[in-house]
Order: structure tokens, then sequence, then C-alpha cells
């Protein structure tokens, strides 16, 4: 469940990444469009959060350890819903290009989840 | 002296190319100082020179991140200073990770040159540097 919710994420988070960045690359900024993508990968990373928990409370432990399990979980659910704000705040290409990197930076903490989980 | 206050945004150093640089210097501020603090609580005795390096790691972005966002000509110098001395700092833990991994028994997060963070901690001083020289002072109102 955990392991297809990571991948979900991680693949929706660089789809954004390519968005975005292609939205940059035009030299434009973030429009509705975006931020329903924005909503839609901070969702999936939301109930990534939820169900870790979830399987940490029945006592599934993840094999790098749970305080940096938790910590991932808590930046990856941030990262997009931060970038997203900055991109509120600049509305040029460069906010565009701030969402970009936050989700790739999203893909990054995938990766990095799956593997303290027991990848 | 000091510049006029000018609220966050409205200084030329935080915004356009400068709201990327917010970003990322402030997600590696998050990054560093999580990192050094997960591993202080939980097993300092291990590697306490690695911990206390990200601790410090964590403290130059932390005041990068709000330099960029204060703005105005003071706090360019201070974040010209600081991205000099982020990129000594990669550099010389780089380097020292790469010649006496002994020293090291854990990763901090400058060793051998950021590689866990896809060099992002070498790339990004320099394109601060180049930005903050860049970026219109003017702009600071």
């Amino acid at each position: 469940m955990i392991d297809a919710l990571t991948l979900a994420v991680g693949v929706t988070a660089l789809a954004l990444a390519v968005w975005c960045g292609h939205a940059a690359y035009r030299d434009q900024p973030t429009k509705d469009w975006h931020f329903i993508g924005m909503a839609v990968v901070s969702v999936l990373a939301l109930a990534q959060l939820v169900v870790g928990v979830v399987q940490l409370t029945r006592g599934e432990r993840p094999v790098k350890g749970t305080a940096l399990f938790v910590a991932y979980l808590l930046g990856a659910a941030a990262c997009v819903p931060g970038a997203g704000f900055m991109s509120l705040a600049e509305r040029t290409r460069w906010g565009s290009a701030t969402v970009a990197a936050g989700a790739v930076i999203l893909a990054v903490l995938q990766v990095r989840l799956y593997d303290i989980w027991g990848g | 002296m000091t510049e006029p206050a000018t609220t966050a945004g409205e200084g030329g150093l935080g915004k356009g190319p400068g709201r990327l640089l917010v970003w990322l210097y402030g997600v590696f501020t998050v990054a560093a100082a999580s990192r050094s603090i997960v591993q202080m609580a939980l097993h300092f005795g291990d590697a306490p020179l690695a911990y206390v390096l990200s601790a410090v790691a964590a403290v130059v972005y932390a005041f990068i991140t709000y330099s960029l966002v204060r703005g105005g000509e003071g706090a360019r110098r201070a974040a010209l200073v600081c991205c000099a001395l982020e990129l000594l700092g990669v550099l010389t833990v780089g380097t020292w990770t790469l010649a006496d991994p002994g020293a090291f028994p854990d990763a901090t997060v400058w060793s051998d040159y950021g590689v866990g963070y896809l060099f992002i901690p070498v790339i990004l001083p320099v394109t601060a540097v180049v930005w903050l020289r860049r970026a219109p002072v003017s702009a600071s109102r």
C-alpha cells in the first residue's frame, strides 16, 4: 500500500515538475490548472502520510528508523503546498520554476522514503 | 547605516530568480536542520563531528534564506559572505570526507561535495553569488 502510494506520488511529482518547468520555459506564471495539479499531488502526499502513520500504529517498522520515516513523510506532505504558496507570491516564470523545483525535490524524497521503508 | 526596512517580497533579492533561491535555501535549511536534530537526538555518539557540521550547515542556510527575504544592501553583503562561507564549507568538508573517511562514520549534508543531495550544495552557493551580484538593489523599494 505504502509502496504503491510512494510510486504514485513520485510519478505525479515528476509530471508536475515537467509541466511547471515547461511553463517556466515559456515564460508563464502558474495558472489555475497548475494549482489543480499541485492539489492532486499534495492530496496523494497527504494520503501517504496518513497511510504511513496507520502502518506505524499497526506495529510495522521502517527498516531505517521510525523518526527518519516520519520526518520524510512530513517533509513530503509540506513540499508542494510550500512551493505553491511561493508561486502565488511570484507571478512570473520564476514562480513556475519554484514549483518545478519543489516537485523534483518531492520525487527525490519518494526515492528516499522507499529506501527508508525497506526497499 | 541600515537600509530602509523593506517588507518581505519587496526586497529585490527575494524576487524573480531570487524566489527560487529562497525556496531552495529554505528547503535545505529544513533538510539540514531536521537531519542534524534527528541524528543528534538519536545517536549523537556515533559521529559527533558529522552531526555538528550538519547543524552548522543548517545555520548558514537559515541565515542566507533570511537575508534573501530581508533584501537591501546590508542583507546582500551578509548573504555574499555567507555564500562564500558555504562554498568554502562544502569544498572543505567534501575534500575532508574523501581524504579522511575515518573521521566521518556517518555522512553530513556536505559529505563528498553533497553527492547525497544531487550536488545541489555545491551548485547553490555559486548560483546565489551570481544572483546576489546581479540583483537590482534599487528594487528595495
